[in-house]
């Protein structure tokens, strides 16, 4: 009999999502796919381009509901990007969806130039995304993708952190005039947001308030953040959650405001430490002279841990403890 | 529609002048690919003036035909046919490369006529297949068009993108070779040698034709339509790098050679003869 596959949540950190009154949905992966086949079949001009990613991407039903709709490549991430830019060049609303791993590494000259320098309103998909593909190694992760994304320009850069935010991102994709990337992982997510909630490119989402703390988080790791904060309020601590569901152009004006409010500042991401979110935000908040104690919470520059994604969150202090206790460290 | 009704001794004309004006602008640029411009000189004065549906006015039309230059350091060349064609005024060719120039040294959408910004080698075949794909899927009346050179071959991303049209059965799909079989460090068959291309073309599912890249009736007769229904058709179209300058001609150095003074009074002194020539002809 094989061993239980490892939880992401403690049973402390379930019972504060509990306590939270937060609700277990589905994969962000699920999320997207849905919504993708809901605007395909009310549009036919939105194509999904796959490198035999169909499954992965969980575009199954959709190429099976919508087959002239469904640009398969084969196992070709190059061609997937260039095929995907000249769809958009001639009218079509195109999404190209493949493992972050293969497309922001073999074919990031094609996103640079096809997509990106030749501006074509393309979507990028990333899928299994930062360690989601755990054990299979580093072959598989992503954990370069945001610093080599933050590096190109005129890309807008989206890491949606529950289904309400990977619903709203493709949403917001189909319209964008512009190159979009959009970032997944394949866990299934708590849901974080109200229905409410506005979601708007380049505009952070403060999850919950408080001026003692600031967790600037984006992703996957942003509900590891608010149990987090749940956890510090237990013990009189009061944190800030913001969901940087945008990473480029990135919302300055609220890590400045973040920045000057809190004592101290903590960002969170699926990412190496190197080039993410985290320097992203230091350098916002030093070139406008804000100084605070601030930490960078990712994987480290050195070989990965083996592991599930669990494995490596909780490893490297990407849990609801880790991150209670890192704040704790830096409040000291 | 784009197209002229010029005669091959008229297309033989305005290439020597268009020659003449290529080697001006990158004299004047200080930079530039020489050797390939020339070579592909011949297949875009075709294209545009007798077999793509596009022109200035109807470049907006979704309809036009698509041309992508893959090999996009010849972009001297391309810039020099738009010009003639109206698409912007002669005179902008001299600014090619200057600071603040919109003219970058490699086709850049900020300039009227071109579709897709290139540079990189290996990126237009892929680009093309997403083109004709969609062309497909729209029913749409446009063929599309790129230009590759024989050294980007050895770019695997094209290969992808050849088995990828022989798959779908792009039919609207043409990929010309301007197979003058030098690149920057010397002969393409010495540095990576991609004979027999034709038949690895045919191998991967094109129709494949062979041309004199110099001769317009060749050109035209290949160029006009699909080779066969189902199929993409490659046109290798065998080319002299440096055509028309005595000095130039098969040399590996002119790749992205920057003439002299003296160079371009000597390359210009045979250009016009050769103008000279075909105009008592005429």
């Amino acid at each position: 009999m094989s061993a239980p596959a490892p939880s992401m949540y403690s049973p402390a950190a379930k019972a504060m999502a509990e306590k939270l009154g937060l609700k277990m949905g589905r994969a962000n992966l699920d999320e997207f796919a849905a919504t993708l086949m809901e605007l395909a079949k009310a549009d036919r001009n939105i194509i999904a381009v796959t490198s035999d990613s169909r499954g992965s991407g969980k575009l199954g039903p959709f190429g099976q509901a919508l087959p002239k709709q469904l640009v398969e490549v084969g196992i070709a991430e190059q061609n997937l990007v260039g095929i995907t830019a000249g769809l958009a060049a001639c009218g079509k609303k195109s999404f190209g969806v493949s493992p972050s791993c293969f497309l922001t590494a073999r074919s990031l000259e094609q996103i640079k130039n096809d997509v990106c320098y030749s501006n074509v309103p393309a979507v990028l998909v990333g899928i299994s995304s930062g360690v989601s593909y755990g054990a299979l190694g580093t072959t598989h992760h992503s954990l370069h993708d945001l610093a080599v994304l933050r590096a190109i320009s005129n890309l807008i850069l989206i890491v949606p952190a529950d289904n309400f935010e990977s619903r709203q991102a493709i949403l917001a994709a189909a319209k964008a005039t512009k190159p979009v990337f959009v970032r997944f992982g394949k866990a299934a997510m708590y849901g974080l947001h109200k229905p409410e909630t506005k979601f708007e490119i380049g505009k952070a989402i403060q999850l919950r308030d408080g001026n003692d703390v600031a967790f600037i988080a984006t992703g996957e790791t942003v509900v590891h953040a608010l149990l987090a904060a749940g956890q510090l309020a237990e013990c009189g601590i009061q944190a800030r959650v913001l969901s940087v569901h945008t990473v480029k152009p990135l919302d300055t004006n609220a890590i400045l405001k973040a920045g000057r409010e809190c004592r101290a500042i903590i960002t969170v991401e699926e990412h190496l430490v190197n080039g993410g979110l985290g320097e992203a935000c230091a350098s916002a908040l030093l070139q406008t002279g804000v100084s605070k104690p601030f930490h960078i919470v990712g994987i480290p520059d050195e070989d990965t841990v083996t592991g599930s994604q669990a494995d490596i969150f909780r490893h490297y202090g990407i849990s609801m403890e880790g991150l209670a206790e890192t704040a704790m460290r830096l409040l000291k | 529609m784009g197209k002229t009704a010029l005669s091959d001794h008229d297309l033989a004309l305005k290439s020597v002048q268009l020659r003449k004006k290529t080697l001006a602008a990158i004299f004047e640029a200080g930079a530039g690919h020489t050797g390939g411009s020339l070579s592909c000189l011949d297949i875009l004065n075709v294209l545009y003036n007798r077999i793509l549906n596009v022109s200035p006015e109807n470049f907006s039309d979704p309809n036009r035909d698509r041309y992508v230059q893959s090999k996009g350091h010849s972009v001297e060349a391309l810039y020099a046919v738009l010009a003639d064609r109206g698409f912007f005024p002669e005179e902008e060719l001299e600014t090619i490369c200057h600071y603040k120039s919109h003219f970058v040294g490699h086709p850049t959408r900020h300039i009227p006529g071109i579709e897709m910004n290139t540079g990189a080698l290996g990126h237009g075949l892929p680009i093309c297949v997403g083109m004709a794909i969609a062309g497909k899927m729209d029913n749409a009346p446009y063929r599309v068009f790129t230009l590759l050179g024989d050294g980007e071959l050895a770019e695997g991303s094209n290969w992808e993108a050849a088995m990828a049209a022989a798959h779908y059965k792009l039919d609207n799909l043409t990929a010309i070779l301007d197979r003058n079989t030098l690149q920057i460090s010397g002969r393409t068959r010495d540095v990576m040698s991609n004979e027999p291309v034709d038949e690895k073309f045919r191998a991967f599912g094109w129709a494949v034709k062979v041309v004199n890249g110099h001769n317009f009736a060749e050109l035209t007769e290949a160029l006009s339509k699909p080779a066969e229904p189902g199929k993409p058709t490659c046109v290798i179209a065998n080319t002299v790098k440096g055509r028309g300058v005595s000095f130039m001609e098969d040399v590996a150095k002119w790749h992205h050679g920057v003439p002299s003074d003296a160079e371009l009074k000597q390359a210009l002194s045979d250009l016009d003869a050769a103008e000279a020539k075909l105009k008592e002809v005429a």
